[in-house]
């Protein structure tokens, strides 16, 4: 996600690392790295000016205070000025109101207003099983009415039929009654996407705000967003009192500066975070956990989280099982983690939310792509159930079967299995207390985690 | 979104139609930009060229997602021309500036010429919410106007509603549209090629589902979308061109780079230039992956739909 972010100030750290102490000299070469870094992640350039000063001033006093190395003071400066830059707590929707709670949506075009909201109506659904329904005032788009209704239906969420022939008001106005008479928790109102200098558009959504009265007005911005991202955010939120922001398209492989420069701007929060292009990818937001993400700690807490969710709990706890007990772990566990790996967003998603500094570590291999999964789960299928538990019978005329039957060559069958012999090897490393001791050590790096 | 340079605010030319019309539309389209930034700059202007000036105008390069390698090679460039050529006064190096950029952004002039094959096929790429499917109902539109007849390939199968929408172009325009019920984007393109062929039609604009560059089972996919292509018609795709949204940051190299490196892109498509974005970062792509840009998107309407030229361009944003 924000990885090249991550690795650039990663890169910046260390080479401070390596001084004796800090002198005026060297903050001011770490900051313009810091303010290059920035500017590179797209942070819009007002955003990295006010930054720079704010580590600037804390950095030369503070610095003789504490009793840590020159360059752990400068870490935890630098940091907890991105945490406070990004929000200081995270923050969830307020819904708190006469239901039904109405939430509106908006943006620029094609920054993801229209999955978000079905992203939204989803997690409302299913994680505070609230009944939601959703209306499309998208008017102008061709289709955009026609996409909510066909996300409404694949998540069997109540939706509020429009029509381009219909003004975004109307349409408001009748989905909210339909809302009420109908005790709806909460509407959820897509609209057009629109330039902030497009005066005549931004009027009717003011306009559409006074109709519907939203508890929640959500700013969905692009992570991709480049320097404009100050002025956009800037324009919005001075026609539209917003209430928080989402950040959308975070799975790419883009900096997401804009995340920095909007919140900035608005001083809004960001509510929520759109990953992946499933339907079930909105994670909360958390801004302390983004800028350790930002600083090279990586995002192991969200990653939990949502191992929590997707992960089946009775396969984990018996996985978890066997390594306490030093059973072993056979080809079977290996191939029900895989399925566990893809139901939590696939390799990819996880591998985003660990340190950079742990990640450049691994093997090309680790950044295999989702269909590799397919791959392996395709072989081990092909194998019979004594030989999953018993992987050292493979020889052979038995991996000569598994490779026809499942479509593979030999070698990769080799291959998978050298691969299950070093995830057996780590798994005993674990069931020693080889992680605990990993991120004991991790902490002593870092002053802003406790 | 240089408005180092700024002078008395441009009457809009009435001559709408030809390339004055086109350069108005930018401009204005612009206009809101550069009236923001020339405020924060107005002091720096009929000044003498010091270090402070050029990190003032390093950082309006920046502003404009020029991006900071691309400014810093501009920046040392304009220094070493007017160390040479004695220029000590702000005003003077303007001509230098446009010079410089012009310089840089005219490689990726390139008209389309849909012309060299009947039926002419452009595959259409790019990330989630690019304006590839807006793209398609204006160019098709464009086309048309030309005297060609065209096809739509409804072949981004994923996203909710997507062949909706580009059915919805079909009608608007009155061009046939090849959809399937169920079916990938490359059988759906494949037909379309064969159905075009038949019905001797001349050009085919085959719309795609949003991608991201890390997705890589998705780039994969495209890759097998123009294999397929290529057996449809084996001198097809005959152009293969990537939308980028102007708001687009840094990360339009990086889907340069990406979408470039699993398909050769022949072209580039730049939309939304008509918001405050100023989209420099094209500056940073010509440095980079000279990728010829063959339309600009600079309004709602469907002319405003542009060849890219650099001069106009330049002329448009520095003005």
């Amino acid at each position: 996600m924000l990885d090249q972010l991550t690795e650039r100030l990663s890169g910046v750290i260390k080479t401070l690392r390596g001084q004796s102490r800090l002198t005026e000299a060297n903050i001011q070469d770490a900051l313009r790295e810091v303010r290059v870094a920035l500017l590179e992640a797209d942070v819009a350039l007002p955003v990295v000016k006010d930054f720079i000063q704010d580590v600037r001033e804390q950095a030369v006093g503070q610095a003789v205070l504490t009793s840590l190395t020159p360059g752990q003071a400068l870490v935890g400066i630098v940091h907890q000025a991105l945490t406070r830059l990004m929000g200081s707590q995270g923050e969830g929707l307020n819904l708190a109101t006469q239901p039904p709670a109405v939430i509106l949506m908006a943006g620029l075009q094609g920054s993801g207003k229209t999955t978000s909201s079905g992203k939204l109506a989803k997690m409302l659904k299913e994680q505070q099983k609230k009944k939601v329904l959703l209306v499309s005032c998208d008017v102008y788009r061709p289709a955009a009415i026609e996409q909510l209704r066909v996300l409404a239906q694949s998540l069997e969420i109540d939706w509020f039929p429009s029509s381009a022939e219909q003004t975004p008001g109307a349409i408001a106005t009748a989905a909210l009654d339909h809302a009420k008479r109908h005790f709806h928790d909460v509407l959820i109102v897509d609209t057009a996407g629109r330039l902030a200098i497009d005066e005549a558009m931004m009027r009717e959504i003011q306009q559409l705000h006074q109709t519907v009265h939203p508890i929640e007005t959500l700013f969905v911005v692009d992570a991709m967003q480049g320097q404009d991202a100050v002025n956009t955010a800037r324009a919005f939120s001075e026609a539209l009192p917003l209430t928080g922001i989402i950040l959308t398209k975070l799975d790419g492989d883009a900096r997401g500066g804009a995340a920095l420069s909007v919140r900035h701007v608005t001083q809004k929060p960001i509510k929520f975070i759109g990953v992946g292009e499933k339907l079930t990818g909105l994670e909360a937001f958390h801004p302390e956990r983004m800028a350790s993400r930002i600083l090279g700690m990586g995002d192991v807490l969200s990653l939990i989280e949502e191992a929590h969710r997707t992960v089946d709990r009775a396969e984990a706890e018996k996985l978890a099982n066997k390594i306490k007990k030093g059973l072993d772990f056979d080809l079977e566990d290996f191939k029900s983690q895989l399925v566990q790996m893809k139901k939590s967003g696939g390799l990819g998603a996880m591998m985003d939310k660990l340190p950079a500094q742990l990640t450049r570590g691994l093997p090309a291999n680790a950044t295999m792509d989702d269909r590799a999964i397919n791959r392996i789960e395709g072989i081990i299928n092909a194998m019979t159930p004594l030989e999953r538990r018993r992987p050292e019978l493979l020889k052979a005329s038995r991996k000569r079967r598994i490779a026809a039957g499942s479509g593979v060559q030999v070698q990769e069958v080799n291959r998978l299995l050298n691969q299950f012999e070093q995830m057996q090897k780590m798994m005993k490393m674990m069931s020693k207390g080889g992680l605990a001791k990993m991120m004991r050590g991790m902490k002593g790096l870092m002053p802003g985690l406790h | 979104m240089f408005g180092l340079f700024k002078k008395s605010p441009e009457p809009v030319p009435s001559d709408e139609g030809s390339s004055q019309g086109w350069i108005a539309r930018l401009k204005s389209g612009l206009g809101n930009s550069r009236q923001k930034l020339k405020a924060g700059l107005t002091g720096l202007f009929g000044g003498k060229l010091d270090d402070a000036w050029f990190d003032a105008l390093e950082e309006t390069l920046i502003a404009a997602d020029v991006g900071v390698g691309t400014s810093r090679k501009l920046i040392e460039q304009l220094k070493r021309e007017a160390r040479s050529q004695n220029i000590d006064q702000a005003e003077a190096l303007k001509p230098l500036l446009k010079a410089a950029l012009v310089h840089l952004l005219r490689p990726l002039e390139r008209p389309l010429d849909v012309s060299t094959h009947t039926p002419f096929v452009i595959l259409f790429v790019g990330v989630n919410g690019a304006g590839k499917t807006t793209t398609i109902g204006k160019l098709a539109q464009h086309f048309l106007q030309g005297g060609r007849s065209v096809l739509l390939a409804a072949g981004d199968t994923f996203r909710a509603a997507a062949v909706a929408q580009l059915v919805a172009w079909g009608q608007r325009n009155q061009v046939p549209v090849i959809t399937q019920e169920k079916g990938d984007s490359a059988s759906v393109i494949f037909d379309a090629i064969s159905a075009a062929r038949s019905r001797g039609i001349d050009i085919v604009l085959a719309d795609t589902a949003g991608r991201l560059p890390t997705q890589l089972h998705l780039m994969e996919e495209i890759r097998k979308v123009k294999r397929v292509v290529t057996k449809a018609d084996p001198s097809a795709p005959h152009e293969i061109l990537l939308v980028l949204d102007a708001n687009t940051g840094q990360n339009a190299l990086s889907q340069v780079r990406a979408f470039d490196d699993a398909l050769n892109l022949t072209g580039l498509v730049v939309t939304k230039l008509d918001g405050t974005a100023r989209g420099g970062v094209v500056a940073a792509i010509a440095g980079e992956r000279p990728i010829p840009i063959c339309f600009i998107g600079v309004g709602e309407a469907m002319e405003d739909l542009q060849a890219f030229n650099a001069s106009d361009f330049v002329d448009a944003l520095i003005e």
